[in-house]
């Protein structure tokens, strides 16, 4: 059987900057996979082809295909990808103070998504929509619907969100960083919300996200994006006990760790670089810390470890 | 919401008190002594004495607009200098021409400006935007006037579809309101494309195309909703504006209204017409803001919320 | 080397197009005198009401006047008279804006409700009364257009000022310790001014149009001479007689303008203040 979500070898180009270059990724059916990388490393881009969504920022799939669930989503038509979103694949935003429409009460946000997909009267809809909210622990889901957006917080917009992405009873939820946003209290909420959805519903779930510690906690795979390009992908508990590329071990090496002394917070020196100055290489030969001259001038390849892959000259010995 | 209505109305207030302060001022700086225009050559300085009382124009100026101002407050505009009637009366001959002319033109420049826009908006950088914006511009940089004289030559006089000039028949608006409702009509048109285009680029965009729904549905029930914002409050706003482009219009069709009343008082220096007349237009500014407020507070919960 | 913004929008195509017919238009205006062998003013009446034809290329008027070198005349007074207006209006709408930007306070409120005021009027309205007020000409019409336009010059000078007041390079200086004046002429008004310039070419532009208006209402430049306004003035109520002697010069009007707006726009693109110039209507 194939895999829910298949993207092979996808490049993305807007205008004539390359921003991702060959990243494939496997997500299957209750699965989450944890997509991560500093600002800027492509994984919004990477959601937004996942969605079809490109031509809406200028995009396009340059090289290689999305498939979902089989099918290549170049080969369909445009109301066929739409009837793919909202769907079956729901959308969670980054930022919901500026996801809802301002000017529509929030009940009639989500019901629009279950009256087209699912063919629901007006009234099933909104029965839908109040179950929804309270499946998702939101007080008074009646005086709720009823509310404008500019009336909640942001941590109950985000749920409004998810709610929405929920509406369609998908197969897969594409969550591009759903609590950046929002205030730390709020963010483990958030998350325990979306790890409930792929434990209660099956749902698998593309969580998009530059915090490892929150892919140490819910995911079942990682990929881990740098400066366009795939570093290393694979099942989370052995990357996290021993990560093969030096990003993904600095990456794991920021997270801060119970019982750390104060001012020992890490972060890696140096920045991602922008799409029109990538380094020659290995992108991350500059800012690495194993780097030698041959890594400025190979490109190194994706190699198969364990039940991952890893893309690194200088990839560790595998233990015996 | 009534509170904030009843506070809004309240603050025209000092804004009318300014307004009117300014026309009555203006108007005793304009040369040419209306009284002049009265006497016979070679009158006596004491019927000059006595004609001045009988207008008031023989009492100190706070005097005269104290006077003034609690005569315009009870409906009484004073008697006009030249026509010897009731300046109320020809305002009130002159106000539903001009109504009616302004009120279609607005509906025109509306429902074609915001049509216009729209289109222009969903073809953004291809030819049918490049057209509208191109037919756009060159319809606000022909002079009124001439527009108007032009289409009169085409429409009345070779293919003798419309009457000429006067307002007898109904099929006596339609140029006029073609004349001035082009202007505003290329207002409107270039404000709703930006205002459609900022829409679109937001994320609750994003969202909605995200959800499935369809592009067309999403900028017409969606994108146009938040666009027509501030088309509306612009609009409200420039209400005077399109209305002014009635002043030049109504004289080119001769047609009796607020404009052709004012040019002719103001060369015949007949204050007590020119005031009333600038009077009526200050109004229909201050109305314009008023409703345009009004207007985005029922369009937009948000400001509703900032004004409970 | 990168050129001038004002020679970059020449290379765009609508820019360019736009550029050559103002160039056009000024050169004629100058060198009307050596381009044409007829005078504005003399009367020939055995030649009066020709249409368009090879010894008059775009007819004369009932004196039996060469239309074109009335034309170009023509030109003369209305760019003059139009552009020495905005310059005025320019000149004190930046002063004012920037004074009520800079102390803000009751000063600003008074400024910005009197100038919110008058902006909602329409400019002919207020051009017609001060020419009431000045008597009418040449005099009059620049100073009544002047006037008409001061609201929206220090609208946009005070809106600039106000976004550039609380951006950070402005702190910055005066967190070094840059004195008030420093600050207002060498950071803020140099920055606000390229939206300011651009607006008042896009303005003289109006300005064209709200000359031709009093000239039409035989306001403007009063007889013999020649401007735009002042000859459909007198065109206008031969319309039906002689259409050629209105159709020209409000052509004359409509493509400068536009011509004006094109280049204005090219302009916008090169110096990249669409934002800038947007935030300020």
């Amino acid at each position: 059987m194939s895999a829910l979500l298949d993207l092979q070898n996808v490049s993305v180009a807007i205008g004539s900057a390359h921003l991702l270059d060959g990243v494939s990724l496997r997500l299957e059916r209750g699965q989450t996979l944890g997509l991560v990388g500093e600002s800027g490393s492509g994984k919004s881009l990477t959601a937004m082809a996942a969605m079809g969504l490109l031509p809406l920022i200028g995009g396009r799939v340059s090289a290689g295909t999305v498939r979902f669930d089989g099918q290549d989503l170049a080969s369909l038509t445009d109301a066929q990808r739409r009837a793919l979103r909202g769907r079956r694949i729901g959308f969670v935003t980054q930022n919901p103070m500026t996801a809802l429409d301002p000017v529509q009460r929030i009940g009639a946000q989500i019901d629009v998504v279950s009256r087209l997909h699912l063919g629901l009267t007006k009234h099933a809809a909104r029965a839908r929509t109040l179950d929804l909210l309270t499946q998702l622990r939101i007080p008074e889901a009646a005086a709720v619907a009823e509310a404008w957006p500019h009336q909640l917080s942001g941590g109950m917009k985000q749920r409004i969100v998810i709610a929405m992405a929920l509406a369609g009873d998908p197969e897969l939820i594409v969550a591009d960083e759903p609590t950046t946003a929002l205030d730390v209290t709020v963010q483990a909420q958030i998350i325990q919300i979306l790890a409930g959805l792929v434990r209660e519903k099956g749902v698998a779930l593309l969580l998009i996200t530059h915090d490892m510690g929150v892919v140490a906690q819910i995911c079942d795979r990682v990929a881990v994006l740098y400066a366009g390009r795939l570093a290393e992908e694979g099942p989370v508990a052995p990357i996290f006990a021993a990560p093969q590329h030096p990003y993904t071990a600095a990456l794991i090496n920021c997270i801060p760790q119970e019982g750390m002394a104060r001012g020992t917070l890490r972060g890696i020196p140096g920045a991602v670089p922008s799409a029109r100055q990538y380094p020659s290489g290995c992108r991350f030969h500059p800012r690495c810390v194993k780097a030698t001259a041959e890594c400025a001038t190979h490109i190194p390849p994706l190699t198969q470890r364990g039940d991952g892959q890893a893309a690194c000259l200088h990839l560790p010995e595998i233990a015996p | 919401m009534y509170s904030y209505l009843i506070r809004r109305v309240v603050m025209l207030v000092p804004v009318f008190l300014a307004v009117s302060l300014v026309i009555f001022l203006i108007l005793h700086f304009i040369p040419g002594d209306p009284i002049d225009n009265l006497l016979k050559v070679g009158s006596s300085p004491e019927a000059r004495a006595q004609m001045e009382a009988r207008y008031g124009l023989d009492q100190p100026l706070p005097v005269q607009y104290g006077i003034w101002l609690s005569k315009v407050m009870q409906g009484d505009l004073g008697t006009a200098i030249v026509a010897r009637r009731p300046v109320s009366d020809l305002i009130l001959q002159a106000l539903p021409h001009s109504l009616r002319l302004g009120g279609f033109a607005l509906l025109f420049s509306s429902v074609v400006g915001v049509g216009l826009g729209v289109l222009a908006a969903l073809n953004r950088d291809k030819w049918p935007d490049k057209a509208i914006m191109g037919g756009v511009l060159l319809g606000s940089t022909m002079p009124s006037f001439w527009l108007g004289l032009i289409l009169m030559l085409i429409f009345s006089v070779w293919l003798g579809w419309f009457p000429v000039s006067g307002a007898r028949s109904a099929s006596a608006l339609v140029l006029p309101v073609l004349t001035i409702g082009l202007g505003g009509t290329a207002l409107v048109a270039r404000i709703t494309r930006i205002a459609m285009i900022e829409a679109s680029g937001r994320d609750f965009v994003t969202l909605l195309h995200a959800k499935g729904l369809s592009p067309l549905r999403i900028q017409l029930r969606h994108v146009l909703r938040h666009a027509l914002i501030p088309v509306v409050t612009i609009l409200a706003l420039r209400i005077g504006w399109i209305l002014g482009g009635a002043v030049t219009v109504e004289v080119v069709f001769a047609r009796p209204g607020l404009g052709t009343l004012l040019i002719k008082s103001l060369s015949q220096h007949d204050y007590p017409v020119v005031q009333a007349c600038l009077l009526m237009l200050a109004m229909a500014v201050m109305l314009g803001t008023l409703l345009g407020d009004i207007l985005q507070a029922a369009m937009d919960p948000r400001v509703r919320a900032a004004l409970a | 080397m990168t050129l001038p913004a004002p020679i970059r929008a020449l290379r765009r195509p609508a820019g360019a197009l736009a550029g050559l017919w103002l160039i056009l238009v000024i050169l004629a205006a100058i060198a009307a005198p050596l381009l044409t062998p007829y005078a504005y003013d003399i009367q020939e009446l055995k030649s009066a009401w020709q249409p368009p034809s090879a010894s008059h290329w775009l007819g004369t008027d009932e004196f039996g006047r060469d239309l074109l070198t009335r034309l170009m005349y023509g030109a003369r007074t209305s760019l003059s008279v139009s552009s020495i207006a905005i310059t005025i209006s320019v000149l004190c709408g930046m002063t004012l804006g920037a004074a009520a930007a800079w102390f803000g306070g009751w000063f600003d409120r008074a400024v910005t409700t009197i100038v919110d005021l008058t902006w909602s009027f329409p400019e002919i309205l207020i051009a017609l009364i001060l020419v009431a007020i000045i008597g009418p000409g040449t005099t009059g019409t620049m100073v009544a257009i002047s006037v008409a336009y001061l609201a929206q010059f220090t609208r946009l000078t005070r809106a600039q000022i106000m976004t550039l007041k609380g951006e950070t390079f402005i702190e910055a200086a005066a967190s070094l310790g840059a004195g008030n004046g420093h600050i207002l002429f060498r950071h803020l008004l140099p920055n606000a001014l390229a939206p300011v310039l651009v607006s008042a070419m896009l303005a003289t532009g109006d300005a064209i149009i709200l000359e031709a208006t009093l000239g039409f209402f035989g306001l403007g430049a009063q007889p013999p001479v020649p401007s735009w306004g002042g000859m459909m003035s007198a065109g206008s109520a031969l319309v039906f007689k002689a259409p050629w002697i209105i159709i020209f010069p409000g052509l004359a009007v409509a493509i400068t303008v536009v011509a004006i707006n094109l280049y204005g726009d090219a302009l916008i693109a090169e110096l990249d203040i669409r934002a800038r110039m947007r935030r300020a209507v």
